[in-house]
């Protein structure tokens, strides 16, 4: 922006003119998207811990995490997706078709737990590379796509497990190792939270510092523009469908650990609960802007919501009205952050 | 670009519109279609508020059992999810169309209740299985678990159990956004059966949150819904244990919920001490009482109630005999059994060995 030359220019002196505050406000946000979510997050703390100062003792944060490393997981895998300018709709689905395959492949003596788990994953990363097989190659828009093999995928895990849990205790232990949980200070921290924190730290490394992170965030935003600058399109789209898709199977892993059981009723609404965190947390569901570390933001505030209105002694009910009106307000600020001059 | 934004936006608002109508149409999920024409065998239609939870499915099973040994032709169809009410309205109507003799349904809520009115005008006998329709004479019959009855079991084991200590009561539901019979009258059974006052008996949460049971005190830490599922168990025990940290007595929906509270207990460092209790008698339930995750629940049996629907229904298509209400009750009761293997004295139980015996899933 700052530059040695004077502006010689209109267009340079318009880009140098006095911005009122509000515009300033607009470029910051334009500039670091995860700021709004993350001042949503403090105020809510401060709010929820004034109601009830249980709310921020370490045991009940502790908590909100393991609470949130589920849909937290899965909304990374959502938040590649929505870059490209797409959504999963599947994405619990693939979840729970990964876990059943591998909790009753391994149930009783069967696979060996390591086996199952890498089994989750590569059944995984295959259903997303079938979403995205379909989106690249018979041009169906997302939407449609994971809205059918969202059915597709619930029911073959029904008709697979035939709609029994499997026990965790006819489990491998290290299907369930995700659910042990260890002290760090005052906290207590699951495997599963720790798996989830570093599927972040990869996930958010990948998109910002790899060459493979720019072309998704390049198809994302314009995707007549990135394949006019080289950038093969169909390949980066697929190969986000099928990282998302491996990560669904991750989280497979680690819901087995939180719920002590692998069972096909679980994760009612990730879909719509993945979308929310992305949402929530500044990522545009037009694609081409935003970043996983939002999408934590959000998942946390979800979580923050849950636990903070039940202390406070609210009903349910008021939470979901809460996290609708934030939806709109998230979504209305990535509206008016667009329309950004630079 | 903004037009592009506008039109793409628009795309997806015809899609959302497109999917809306696919969803509720979709819902039906008959299989086993039948095909009732020139045929004279009866015809039966099973309608299920899911086909995923292992009760129903074993309900089914029954059902394709019975139907078979009697000749009678089903057809079964399912809700997508619990509480799903169009898509039983659109079986509702296909069994309607099909000329089926009967209807055997486990109603998900009020909504379905003109579709089975409109069954019924058109000569169709319909059974309510496992849970009654609110008004109960929507349906000609209902066949069920007594769910008040199984609620009341554990409460009174709960309360000999503690033999006078107070209570600190975590009440784990199935919903907390809408109301359902099953939910209700086995939180209300429950509590009845612990000697506390539930003040309105088809609602819960209304009771006072202390006050005294059959055997002390009692303090209610927490309604919370787990939608009849491990992961909800957890989160709900873990919301109540927040709220509460010395909870004792922990009820619960059914047996998935159960393991997933017990969980919540376990990585809390709390399962001594804790009396957990449930309902339903599935496999898996009853081996967790054997295992000692639960104390004690309350079996019921799908297989037996399916049974008798289907036999019922070709019965009046024959000869027209009806089945007729339990004495005291406003339906037919398939029976329910306490299974602990701490029996308490005046309370009549059977063991986890007999239960699984005679367990379903």
């Amino acid at each position: 922006m700052t530059t040695t030359t004077p502006p010689t220019t209109a267009a340079q002196q318009f880009a140098l003119r006095r911005h009122s505050p509000l515009q300033r406000v607009q470029h910051l946000l334009h500039a670091h998207p995860a700021i709004s979510p993350f001042l949503v997050l403090v105020i809510s703390f401060v709010v929820f811990s004034t109601l009830n100062p249980r709310f921020a003792s370490p045991n009940s944060l502790s908590l909100v995490l393991q609470q949130v490393a589920v849909i937290g997981a899965l909304a990374v895998g959502q938040t590649l997706i929505i870059l490209t300018a797409g959504i999963d709709l599947s994405v619990g689905a693939v979840a729970i078709l990964a876990m059943m395959l591998a909790a009753k492949l391994a149930e009783g003596q069967g696979l060996p737990g390591a086996l199952a788990i890498a089994l989750a994953i590569a059944v995984g990363a295959a259903a997303g590379a079938l979403n995205g097989a379909l989106v690249t190659r018979l041009k169906l828009p997302p939407f449609i796509v994971t809205l059918g093999t969202l059915s597709v995928f619930t029911a073959l895990g029904l008709l697979y497990s035939e709609g029994q849990s499997v026990q965790a205790t006819d489990l491998p232990a290290v299907l369930s190792w995700t659910g042990e949980s260890f002290p760090v200070g005052r906290f207590r921290i699951t495997v599963g939270v720790v798996a989830v924190v570093l599927l972040y730290l990869a996930v958010g490394f990948a998109l910002a510092k790899t060459a493979w992170g720019r072309h998704v965030y390049a198809v994302g935003d314009d995707k007549e523009a990135a394949r006019l600058a080289g950038i093969r399109v169909d390949r980066v789209l697929l190969s986000v469908y099928v990282v998302a898709g491996a990560i669904y199977g991750i989280t497979a892993w680690i819901l087995i650990g939180r719920a002590g059981a692998a069972s096909p009723n679980a994760i009612t609404d990730a879909n719509l609960e993945s979308i929310t965190a992305v949402v929530i947390g500044g990522t545009s569901l037009f694609g081409g802007r935003g970043a996983v570390l939002g999408t934590l933001l959000g998942a946390l505030i979800v979580g923050f919501f849950r636990s903070g209105l039940s202390l406070a002694g609210v009903d349910d009910q008021y939470r979901v009205l809460a996290v609708g009106l934030l939806v709109i307000l998230a979504v209305a600020v990535d509206q008016w952050i667009r329309k950004v001059r630079s | 670009m903004i037009q592009r934004i506008g039109r793409r936006r628009a795309a997806l608002l015809v899609a959302a519109a497109a999917a809306t109508g696919m969803v509720v149409s979709g819902c039906g999920d008959s299989s086993g279609g039948g095909s009732g024409d020139g045929d004279k065998s009866v015809a039966v239609s099973l309608i299920t508020k899911n086909s995923t939870n292992p009760f129903f499915v074993t309900m089914q099973q029954g059902a394709k059992k019975a139907a078979e040994a009697e000749g009678v032709k089903l057809t079964v169809a399912a809700g997508k999810e619990d509480g799903d009410e169009a898509g039983q309205v659109q079986a509702i109507e296909d069994a309607i169309a099909r000329g089926d003799a009967g209807i055997l349904i486990t109603p998900n809520g009020p909504g379905v209740n003109p579709a089975i009115k409109k069954a019924r005008d058109a000569g169709l006998y319909v059974i309510a299985l496992d849970t009654p329709p609110d008004p109960a004479n929507t349906v000609d019959i209902t066949f069920a678990t007594d769910n008040f009855k199984a609620g009341e079991l554990i409460g009174k084991w709960t309360a000999t159990q503690l033999a006078g200590k107070p209570a600190t009561i975590a009440l784990l539901d199935l919903f907390n956004d809408k109301v359902v019979s099953v939910d209700y009258n086995r939180d209300q059974g429950f509590l009845t059966g612990m000697g506390i006052d539930t003040a309105d008996q088809k609602k819960n949460g209304d009771e006072a949150k202390t006050g005294s049971y059959s055997g002390g005190s009692y303090t209610i830490a927490c309604n919370e819904p787990t939608n009849g599922a491990e992961d909800g168990g957890r989160t709900a025990m873990e919301n109540c244990l927040t709220k509460n940290p010395d909870i004792n007595v922990v009820y619960t929906i059914n047996e998935p919920a159960a393991v997933g509270a017990h969980k919540a207990l376990q990585a809390a460092g709390k399962t001594q001490g804790v009396l957990v209790v449930s309902v339903d008698g599935g496999c898996d339930g009853v081996r967790q009482v054997k295992d000692g995750v639960i104390g004690a629940t309350s079996q019921q049996y799908p297989l037996k109630m399916a049974e008798l629907g289907v036999q019922a229904i070709k019965k009046i298509a024959n000869d027209g005999e009806k089945p007729k209400v339990s004495e005291g009750l406003d339906f037919f009761d398939t029976g329910v059994s306490l299974v602990t293997d701490k029996a308490a004295t005046g309370v009549e139980s059977i063991t986890s060995a007999d239960g699984a015996q005679r367990c379903w899933g």
